[in-house]
């Protein structure tokens, strides 16, 4: 009995379930959030920081965008007009940031900390906070200290506090990136005494506190950061290293889908996006509903790259062949929808500048031509491979180029690697055939070609390229650099790019664009070596 | 009761170390290499190999199972390495994110399909079965993320009546306090009807996505089940013995015609849960779905352990939910362990 009554109970429960739906409110701003609307830039992207703190293992390239926007360093650079007026990063002047004086010496430089400047948690920033954080980033291993090599910033002895404001920093020995290195987003400076508080002995740099915490004095904080949904920073109205920034609140959110985020700024309601396919941005900046710009990757190129060591590739003239075979413009219209530079086509040498153009063509009966000779009249199989984490730009780039590889006998078949298995197998360095994007943050040709091209065979030298007269010429930029020789500089720069092109281990199609659409209402956007926004700036409005 | 559950818990062990097994295995034989995913694009192959030492990926395989198992005895998942956190924590969070969605979506769904089957069964062959046939062809054939994206199209695009697809809460919401991670249920809790509202209208799009997709499995299986019913014995005495038809249809037939449903109900429940990556991702919604895709694509291996363990313990535990359901509708299912 009781066991009847317990099922009919439950049965009777069940159907008188109400239904209660409410009508969907339409606005997504309700009028009392206006005001702290004007003051709060909305940013959509595609995907969020992993980790906070660019010294941390395997932080993304999102993590970037909050440490520079978190944290202070010594320097930074000024602005300089771009292409297209764009406001652009200039890589030769410096503007003082934590500290307010630079003095560059023969051996070292010497900075003098700015009075006044205090970590979020009110600490004022001392030399040794400021050694501490140089000796963390040359000494954690993984990324950071690989950057801070790149600059010749290599053991901790190189930095010296001389007295409470004052810090120097000791040269290894000459090299021109020394300096341009502490301005990159790795030299942060961090609150030594709070990180210290919070390091354990497994983890004597606290790499686990500043993941998730921010330990700086720069312009905003982290004020709310949910994995893979958003982050949420607020203005540092304390901030002594520049002018307050306009903005007080920013909220970045992780949209997956490019569809929406492109309706989200058409609707108005998002105010910034990055990562939107071309083909939304060239349409976008049609429409003229909304601000885009477009800034060329300094220091970067797409390119198709041939493993020389191996047969067909390690025939000159076959790489030829193929340089002669690409559908360069059709690439540019079909793929980029126009947002990228043409590096192709050149008339007139090369100057002594990266990237610039090759001289080479879409030129099939050349192409055929050079084949015969090679000893391939009647072609040849291969794969060609690209990274399907950039599928948007690098699918279509592919079936034109098999396509029109398919004219001069090349048969090839289109192998897509998954994002996590890109580099794995670039570094393996047997791809035969593959398309690839480097860019540097350090804007020096020689800094570029040193990683792709120099016989040290460093993971970005994808063909494993030898050449003992290459490997001089790009020593030999870079010793001239370093003691400012201009003259021979420039002639080995152009010694090498002239090398390059007609060895033409990898042939370079284009120089892609970093692209970023705002609202109208929006200015103050900047373009940076590391391609990601600088809130500082922005005003809306 | 509680031996029957206890006995059913304890079969389920055997599968849970198998499932712990074999994704650790699965995990290890993917391609793509965890290192040099995360030394970043410009690390040299000592920068990869100090990543490796550091996420503890250049010991043995069975010296880091040992250390995954001895973890996870004390309740720890590991911790993700593309966003940073937990794995406990980010499942406990987004748990609740994908079952609110899925349960509303499936709710839904059976307010529709469960009266639809029922009219089509009865009135076998009218307009009404076929409007059924035609819902549940064109909702199985809709891919989800297209549903989803035309819906996003139409009501939030076109006509603006529809909140921007931004996930749970709009962009100046707070969550209401954590009770049960259901923002609906947290909101009404705490009597904040503005924030329910506000969740309400995020939730809805999504909602009925899924239930689109859902509709037809739930819809199909009630009118076979209830046509079944219809031509029993039983059913025609209860006619001929002139009882009303709608104490006939509900009473007697629906009640009999449960069964096939509710286990139906169940295995869509389970597959929802997983499956609507989809409707994440167009939605940005914070979900387990996600979550475990992104998880993957980086070789991040916590995470998806911790992903195909809680779906397994879940696996088990709506089987064990429906079984039981089984015994209070129709009391001469045994539940047998």
């Amino acid at each position: 009995m009781a066991r009847h009554l317990d099922r009919r109970g439950f049965l009777k429960s069940t159907a008188a379930t109400a239904l209660a739906t409410g009508v969907a409110a339409p606005a997504v701003w309700s009028p009392a959030k206006a005001q702290s609307r004007q003051e709060t830039l909305l940013v959509v992207s595609e995907s969020g920081p992993n980790n906070i703190d660019i010294h941390g293992v395997g932080t993304n390239v999102p993590g970037y965008e909050v440490s520079w926007n978190c944290y202070d360093r010594l320097i930074s650079h000024e602005m300089k007009s771009g292409p297209g007026g764009v406001p652009y990063y200039d890589r030769d002047k410096f503007k003082p940031e934590l500290a307010d004086d630079m003095n560059i010496g023969d051996m070292s430089v010497t900075f003098r900390l700015r009075k006044g400047a205090k970590f979020h948690d009110g600490t004022p920033v001392t030399a040794k906070d400021v050694k501490w954080s140089l000796d963390r980033a040359v000494t954690v291993g993984g990324f950071p200290t690989f950057q801070m090599k790149a600059g010749s910033l290599e053991k901790p002895e190189q930095f010296v506090v001389v007295d409470d404001n004052t810090v120097r920093v000791d040269f290894l020995r000459k090299d021109k990136l020394t300096v341009p290195d502490l301005a990159v987003i790795v030299p942060a400076i961090y609150n030594s005494e709070l990180v210290k508080k919070n390091a354990t002995p497994d983890d004597p740099w606290g790499l686990n506190y500043t993941k998730q915490n921010i330990a700086g004095s720069g312009a905003y904080k982290v004020s709310r950061w949910t994995p893979g949904t958003e982050v949420v920073l607020d203005r540092n109205d304390d901030w002594a290293s520049g002018p307050l920034p306009k903005i007080k609140r920013v909220i970045w959110r992780m949209v997956p889908s490019a569809g929406n985020r492109r309706a989200l700024l058409e609707r108005g309601d998002a105010d910034v996006s990055y990562e939107l396919p071309n083909k939304d941005f060239a349409e976008l900046k049609d429409s003229g509903k909304l601000s885009v710009v477009s800034t060329p990757f300094s220091n970067g190129c797409q390119y198709l790259g041939m493993n020389v060591t191996k047969p067909p590739f390690d025939n000159l003239k076959v790489r030829q062949a193929v340089a002669y075979a690409i559908p360069y413009q059709k690439i540019m219209d079909a793929v980029l929808y126009g947002l990228g530079t043409p590096l192709f086509g050149a008339t007139t040498p090369p100057p002594a500048a990266w990237p610039v153009a090759h001289s080479y063509n879409l030129d099939l009966a050349k192409a055929r031509q050079l084949m015969s000779e090679a000893g391939y009249p009647s072609g040849f199989e291969t794969t060609l491979s690209f990274d399907l984490g950039f599928a948007v730009v690098n699918e279509p780039l592919c079936v034109l180029i098999q396509e029109s590889l398919a004219q001069i006998g090349i048969k090839t078949i289109i192998n897509k690697v998954t994002g996590a298995n890109w580099r794995t197998e670039l570094n393996k360095k047997v791809m035969p055939l593959y398309t690839n994007v480097f860019s540097g943050w350090l804007d020096y040709p020689e800094y570029f070609f040193f990683w792709c091209y120099h016989g040290s065979n460093s993971v970005f030298n994808t063909m494993s390229y030898q050449s003992p007269q290459m490997d001089a010429l790009i020593d030999g930029a870079r010793t001239a650099a370093a003691n400012g020789d201009t003259a021979a500089y420039e002639k080995d720069v152009k010694g090498f790019l002239d090398l390059a092109f007609t060895d033409i281990p990898r042939i370079p199609l284009f120089q892609p664009y970093s692209n970023v659409a705002m609202q109208k209402n929006i200015s103050g956007y900047q373009y940076w070596f590391h391609r990601r926004l600088d809130y500082r700036t922005f005003v809306k409005g | 009761m509680l031996r029957t559950i206890g006995k059913r818990i304890a079969t389920a062990i055997p599968s849970l170390i198998g499932v712990i097994v074999v994704t650790f295995l699965l995990t290890r034989v993917l391609p793509g290499d965890t290192a040099s995913f995360f030394a970043g694009p410009a690390a040299t192959p000592q920068a990869i190999e100090e990543v490796r030492k550091q996420l503890g990926l250049d010991r043995s395989q069975p010296e880091q199972f040992v250390s995954y198992v001895s973890h996870l005895v004390r309740g720890d998942l590991g911790t993700s390495l593309t966003t940073g956190r937990p794995v406990v924590t980010e499942l406990a969070t987004r748990l609740p994110a994908s079952a609110e969605l899925t349960l509303l979506g499936l709710f839904i769904a059976l307010l529709i399909a469960v009266p639809l089957g029922i009219i089509a069964a009865v009135r076998q062959g009218s307009w009404i079965d076929h409007l059924c046939r035609i819902v549940a062809t064109a909702g199985v054939s809709l891919p989800v993320f297209f549903t989803g994206l035309v819906f996003v199209y139409v009501f939030y695009f076109i006509l603006g009546i529809s909140p921007a697809p931004l996930g749970r809460l709009d962009v100046f919401a707070s969550p209401p306090p954590d009770i049960t991670g259901f923002y609906l249920i947290d909101a009404l809790i705490a009597r904040d009807f503005e924030t329910f509202r506000a969740a309400l209208a995020q939730i809805t799009l999504p909602a009925v996505t899924l239930a689109v997709f859902s509709l037809a499995p739930i819809a199909r299986i009630t009118r076979a089940s209830m046509l079944a019913v219809l031509s029993s014995e039983f059913i025609r005495t209860a006619r001929a013995s002139g009882l009303k038809p709608s104490t006939v249809v509900m009473t007697y037939a629906f009640r009999n015609a449960m069964l096939p449903v509710i286990t139906t109900l169940g295995m869509v429940f389970s597959f929802l849960l997983g499956a609507n990556v989809l409707v994440e991702k167009v939605f940005a919604w914070p979900g387990i779905g996600s979550y475990a895709v992104e998880a993957l694509i980086a070789s991040d291996f916590a995470p998806v352990q911790g992903f195909v363990l809680t779906m397994a313990v879940l696996y088990v535990l709506i089987n064990l939910g429906i079984d039981l359901l089984y015994g209070i509708i129709d009391p001469r299912v045994k539940v047998e362990a």
